[in-house]
């Protein structure tokens, strides 16, 4: 989230979109329904289905699967076309007036670089044009036929109401209404929040759809403003946390990038981390990367970690691919893949194409599982009747089961959407033999030292080196851990403007990553996190919930990172000069001196505006991007591709380039790729989502989850039950090209057949939840029937979008 | 009709009475029951059956119970219970019956007038007892049955308990009133002197029977 | 006996006053069900369920996302969802969370034949003394909202207690408590109808003209209320009865039934007894038995 949970209650326009927060996540949705009582904010909801969040919904609109950038980019073209943009706001805080280089260009659904054979793009020529002062090149005016204003409104030309309706299935009336709602927010005094959630991040264009609402935001004004902003809502408790931490294969913790391959020489990667300002006078603020990176290192290797090695440089790992789960199970089903470690995880469930994944778990030597639950993945081996028909004496891999306990069963700390790291303290202790997660990791590495010390290896320092300096190195306490994480000085660290001062002596914790440095003296376990253990103590264990602001911006609750600070680029609230759009909601100003409020400012913060530094200091232009540059995968700005199993088979945007049916720069795997279904074939359109009721496949094993909702089941509208003659509490069969499953039918009047380029189209709901592990019902894991293949940036499976065949059994 | 010893005519036989009574029992125990539950003033009557649920539980069983029994007296009665045209008349001179002017009144058979329609009473009563005591019996059927058919059930049910027992109380008043009627029921004969007075059509009937042996 | 606190202002099945001295002279209570802002999550049930330790089995789909499919012992709650299509041809998801309405006049009160089984305390709550419950079942046909349950297992009624004992201590109801989106309130009465006349605003400015409170008259009122969008249908709501009142056949049967059928058993025996003391027994006597002998002579 850019904003936080507490400030939905200042929206004055609410659209969920790409999510159902009512269902999914009920006290998040609270806010939400603060704002329509307290705010008169008006709801909109844009699904597939009228969701729970729909019922509640002042206004609802049916769409496609996989076709929200098409509904967002006609809307991005409504706005510029009736000029219903917040125009001092995207003057000021964008790069509309930056202009691009000649050499990029945009032909049929295909960016310049384009390389068919690879799916891969050459980036160089998506970015601004550099003057020869070194930086980008502007026109104020936003004329020059290469400025970005010039190329959004080109590009979104094309997505035509008429077009809208075409590729989405959206009426157009419902369309243009709720659009010229969200359109009122474009003056200074109003705000729209954006939420979403999965829905948006699992299709193969998923961060792109996101992207696309982000860009809708900007030219509203709507970010960094309380009320407003791109408020992704997170699943699992800690999966925010999670990423943070590093959970993509090629991150280090907080973002840093893992060395490539190519980058072997430690100058070159941090050279390339090291982001200079594209502009006079911006903060660009990853030029700190050398702090953040070098004060990790220090954390992780300590006395080892020396500047004659580079910061223990050649100790990390080179990637040469991303190593997501995707990439992992091919690996797997090639054979390359011996040992697999699952923690909090039951990819039998959660990954896509179950038979794929029961055949690349049969290939492996050993499987770990670390879990409080007898997951379906630990049983992968056994059969269940069809709901996992396999044969044991076929399957040579040895199961390990180390039961963990969860998330009550220890302290620590959470991170939740609104990035805030909430302490909790255990509630139980975990039953059993149940160990926490930490202790498991801690066994192993433990025995692992052991093992290098004893017998040497290839390349023992970095695990031999580890800074493991814990009580009992067999089980690190929370606290310790999170102080590490934190940061602290690990030598007496002088005032930079007068060296005989003395800020923070050794072996204190640090305030925050301001005082982190590159020369070895700090280390940081996570440098977003700096400052959640300071001085003073654990931060994150105050529970002070008093609202000074009146706009819900408690700041001594807990601790958010970055720096505390609530509301992401909240510099943008207020127009160049320092004054906020709108005072009765006013998060920070210039008061002539420095930037005050009710927030952490998102900026330097005794920066006088008439510098002209730009709000968005994490770029190194200081402004929002329209144009991605290179950012992303697939092109600077979001295109619509079709889902890779798309009912249509073509792509209406751009019918005649067959490359630009499906996103040009997934990566995408043979096998997969001859696994997918054509509409020919499977001619629904279906997606899988989650229930309140449930939390995935975990409260199957719940008793009160499983009363309520007992039973796994498939929704379908009234017209396809009709076409196949079946009544709902019948059963049916839902097949892909990769499996099929058995399920109740739900018919009901929520899905409704959508009229998209002539045909119809019938929308199958697939809820998640059940397996054949648990107390409920047994049933099939719903991701039998899902495609595999993910999103071109972030690989997140596409379970939102995909066909199948529904029949009566 | 075996002849007792010369001053007895037997009128009901051992089965006969023993069943009665078995009706009469059940009747009271079902009454008491009934009332218990009907009206709160005599819930302290529970008691009597080991409480509330014990009350609830048994009434329904002692219902059945009795009107079982009582079909089997129904049976055997049937044909002594058809009204005839001098029942009518024995009816409509109520006033001589009330006031013990036997000698104004048609001659009555084995059963008069007002016993026949007290038969017929019991019989509607009971009839309507059990269907609508199915469908407030909450343990077995009531879920059967729409909530409002089990609501005019109640009613019913109560209005049938109240129409029997208040003609139970007038069937033992006429015992009590009518002397020698209890001792037929309990040691099973009347006098040729009752018969003749009140039953006269009966009493010629089984004394012609010993005219034939 | 329950905390004291909760002070009976009326027992089932008793014929003269409870101790009515101690009242509710700050309000009555009653908890207010937003269906406008419920979105059906069922945090409520389980919430019921955790509180009040009850378990309902683990039932099957039936194609509807009620479930369990009904009230029942175990379940005193339950959400109940209903696909609408309104005039405009616009979908709309009707949630009611289903449970006792805490009738002023409560119909399974008037009907329960089992003395202090049924109480209504001085707050409003209606609630059953399963101790005393007899398991007759009398309460469900005296319900106007289908909502007592007779166990299986032990043969009493059961139903939202609206958490009496958590009221008595000064906490709000499981449901409300656990109620993320606020659909659920509690309070006064008096608040509460004055919160749901706000929400009925915002509501009719939304487009929801016939929005409404339902809190009928007809068992006059309830102490737990609805905000209906369509107040004008409550039917609409899984079948929310548009004008509940205890059924007339109920009011007959436990009314006026009860004294006349009493006046009727005891004037019947009246009459017979003044028949005695006035006519007198029907004996016979001797003479009777001489005509009965002459008759049996005159046989050959």
């Amino acid at each position: 989230m850019t904003n936080h949970w507490v400030d939905i209650k200042n929206a004055d326009v609410v659209l969920i979109m790409g999510g159902n927060a009512a269902e999914a996540h009920p006290c998040g949705f609270k806010w939400v329904t603060e704002a329509k009582a307290h705010n008169k904010a008006k709801l909109i909801v844009v699904d597939p289905r009228f969701t729970r969040s729909a019922s509640v919904a002042d206004y609802y609109a049916p769409i496609r699967s996989g076709s929200d950038i098409v509904f967002l980019g006609g809307l991005i073209n409504y706005l510029l076309t009736n000029d219903k943009i917040q125009r001092d706001y995207v003057l000021h805080h964008t790069d509309l007036s930056f202009i691009v280089k000649e050499e990029f260009a945009f032909t049929d659904g295909i960016y310049s670089g384009y390389d068919p054979v690879k799916h891969r793009y050459d980036k160089s020529s998506w970015d601004y044009e550099i003057g020869p002062d070194g930086f980008a090149k502007v026109d104020a005016t936003l004329s020059h036929p290469r400025c970005v204003y010039t190329l959004l409104k080109q590009h979104y030309a094309r997505y035509t109401p008429d077009m809208v309706e075409r590729v989405c299935g959206t009426p157009k009336d419902k369309m243009l209404f709720i659009w010229d709602l969200i359109a009122s927010t474009a003056t200074a005094t109003r705000a729209m929040t954006i939420m979403y959630a999965l829905g948006w991040t699992q299709h193969s264009t998923g961060s792109q759809m996101i992207r696309t609402g982000a860009m809708v935001q900007l030219l509203l004004g709507n970010i960094g403003i309380a009320g407003g902003g791109m408020n992704a809502l997170r699943g699992h408790s800690n999966i925010q946390g999670l990423t943070d931490l590093g959970l993509l294969s090629n991150q280090l913790p907080a973002y840093i990038g893992l060395p490539l391959e190519s980058e072997q020489d430690y100058g070159k990667f941090i050279t390339a981390r090291t982001l200079k300002p594209l502009r006079p006078n911006q903060l660009s603020y990853w030029q700190n990367a050398p702090k953040f990176h070098v004060s990790l290192m220090k954390a992780w290797w300590g006395d080892a970690a020396t500047a004659q090695n580079n910061w223990a440089y050649d100790y990390l790992p080179k990637v040469d691919k991303l190593y997501d789960m995707l990439q992992m199970y091919e690996l797997m089903h090639q054979g390359k893949v011996n040992g697999y470690l699952a923690q909090g995880f039951n990819p039998l469930a959660a990954a896509p194409n179950k038979a794929k994944m029961t055949a690349s778990l049969s290939k492996l030597k050993f499987l770990v599982i670390m879990d409080p639950l007898a997951t379906e993945t630990s049983e992968f081996w056994r059969n269940y009747g069809e709901h996992n028909d396999v044969d044991p004496a076929k399957i040579p891999t040895e199961v390990f089961r180390l039961p963990t306990s969860c998330f009550a069963e220890e302290d620590g700390a959470l991170v939740n959407s609104a990035r805030w790291l909430q302490w909790h303290w255990k509630g139980a202790s975990p039953p059993g033999e149940a160990r926490s997660d930490v202790e498991i990791m801690a066994g192993i590495f433990t025995r692992l030292r052991t093992l290098y010390a004893k017998d040497g290896g290839a390349f023992p320092d970095p695990i031999l080196n580890l800074t493991w300096k814990y009580a009992q190195p067999q089980s690190p306490r929370p606290e310790e851990l999170a102080r590490e994480y934190s940061g602290n000085a690990l030598k007496d660290l002088a005032d930079p403007k007068d060296p005989t001062k003395i800020t923070r002596k050794a072996g204190e914790q640090l305030a925050g990553f301001a005082e982190l440095r590159d020369d070895g003296s700090t280390q940081c376990g996570c440098w977003i996190f700096c400052g959640s253990w300071g001085p003073t103590g654990n931060l994150m264990a105050r529970r002070d919930n008093s609202d000074p602001s009146g706009i819900g911006q408690t700041l001594n609750w807990a601790w958010a990172w970055p720096a505390n600070r609530r509301v992401l680029y909240n510099r943008a609230s207020c127009d160049p000069s320092g004054k906020p759009y709108n005072p009765a909601r006013r998060l920070i100003s210039w008061n002539g001196t420095a930037w005050t409020g009710v927030d952490v400012p998102d900026f330097k913060v005794d920066e006088n505006p008439a510098g002209g530094m730009g709000p968005f200091i994490m770029n190194p232009e200081g402004v929002a991007r329209f144009f991605a540059r290179g950012a992303m995968a697939e092109g600077p700005f979001p295109e619509h591709y079709e889902p890779f199993e798309t009912p249509l088979g073509y792509n209406p945007l751009n019918p005649n380039q067959p490359q630009a049916t499906n996103n040009p720069a997934a990566r995408v795997f043979a096998d997969d790729r001859e696994q997918f279904g054509k509409a020919a074939q499977f001619p629904h359109v279906a997606t899988t989502y989650r229930l309140t009721e449930h939390f995935h496949y975990w409260t199957k094993h719940v008793r009160l989850n499983s009363i309520i909702q007992p039973q796994q089941f498939v929704e379908i509208g009234e017209a396809l039950a009709q076409e196949i003659g079946i009544a709902t509490g019948e059963t049916i069969k839902v097949s892909s090209n990769r499996g099929f499953i058995k399920a109740v039918a739900m018919v009901t009047k929520r899905i409704r057949p959508l009229h998209v380029d002539g045909k119809v189209l019938h929308t199958v709901g697939v809820p998640i939840h059940w397996g054949f592990m648990g107390i409920a019902k047994p049933g099939f894991l719903a991701n039998t029937l899902t495609p595999s293949v993910g999103d071109a940036n972030s690989q997140t499976p596409e379970f939102k979008a995909f066909l199948v065949r529904v029949e009566k059994v | 009709m075996s002849l007792q010893p010369a001053d007895r005519i037997e009128r009901y036989r051992a089965p006969v009475r023993i069943t009665h009574w078995i009706v009469a029992i059940s009747f009271v125990l079902v009454a008491v029951s009934g009332l218990a539950l009907f009206h709160p003033a005599m819930f302290w009557l529970t008691n009597l059956f080991g409480g509330g649920p014990w009350t609830r539980i048994l009434h329904p069983f002692i219902g059945c119970f009795m009107a079982a029994a009582f079909a089997l007296l129904g049976v055997r009665f049937w044909r002594d219970n058809a009204m005839q045209q001098s029942d009518w008349m024995w009816l409509r001179k109520f006033n001589d019956v009330a006031n013990n002017r036997e000698q104004n009144l048609p001659e009555v058979g084995r059963y008069n007038g007002g016993q026949k329609l007290l038969f017929f009473v019991i019989i509607v009563c009971l009839t309507c007892l059990f269907l609508s005591g199915i469908a407030i019996w909450r343990q077995y059927f009531s879920e059967y049955f729409a909530v409002d058919l089990v609501r005019f059930g109640s009613l019913l049910h109560a209005f049938f308990g109240i129409v029997l027992i208040c003609a139970i109380v007038v069937h033992i008043y006429a015992a009590i009133w009518v002397k020698g009627s209890i001792r037929a029921m309990t040691r099973g004969w009347v006098t040729p002197g009752w018969a003749w007075k009140h039953h006269r059509a009966w009493f010629r009937e089984v004394t012609k029977g010993i005219q034939q042996r | 006996m329950p905390l004291q606190s909760l002070d009976i202002v009326r027992r089932s099945a008793t014929t003269l006053p409870s101790p009515e001295v101690r009242g509710a002279h700050t309000g009555q209570v009653a908890k207010l069900i937003d269906t406008t802002k419920c979105i059906g999550c069922k945090a409520c049930q389980v919430a019921c369920m955790e509180w009040n330790d009850l378990r309902d089995a683990i039932g099957s789909c039936t194609g509807h996302y009620d479930n369990p499919p009904d009230l029942s012992e175990n379940s005193w709650t339950l959400m109940r969802f209903t696909e609408y299509e309104n005039p405009k041809g616009d979908l709309e998801w009707l949630i009611r969370k289903d449970g006792c309405m805490h009738c002023a006049d409560p119909g399974c009160l008037n009907a329960c034949p089992s003395p202090g089984a049924i109480v209504q305390y001085a707050n409003g709550i209606v609630d059953f003394q399963e101790e005393n419950c007899i398991g007759c079942g009398y309460c469900i046909t005296g319900c106007p909202f289908d909502v007592p349950r007779i166990s299986k297992q032990d043969k009493k009624a059961y139903k939202c207690t609206l958490c009496s004992d958590r009221v008595a201590v000064g906490l709000e109801p499981a449901c409300v408590k656990s109620c993320p989106t606020g659909a659920i309130v509690f309070g006064t009465k008096e608040d509460m109808t004055q919160h749901a006349e706000e929400r009925i605003v915002d509501l009719k400015s939304r487009g929801f003209e016939q929005a409404g409170l339902y809190d009928p008259a007809g068992v006059g009122g309830t102490h737990v209320m609805y905000v209906l969008h369509h107040a004008d249908q409550p039917m609409l709501y899984s079948g929310l009865p548009d004008k509940p009142r205890i059924s007339p056949t109920v009011s007959l049967w436990k009314g006026i039934t009860k004294p006349l059928a009493l006046f009727a058993i005891v004037a019947t025996a009246a009459v017979g007894f003044l028949h005695y003391i006035g006519v007198g027994p029907n004996e016979t006597d001797e003479r009777d038995e001489d005509a009965a002998r002459r008759e049996l002579e005159k046989t050959p």
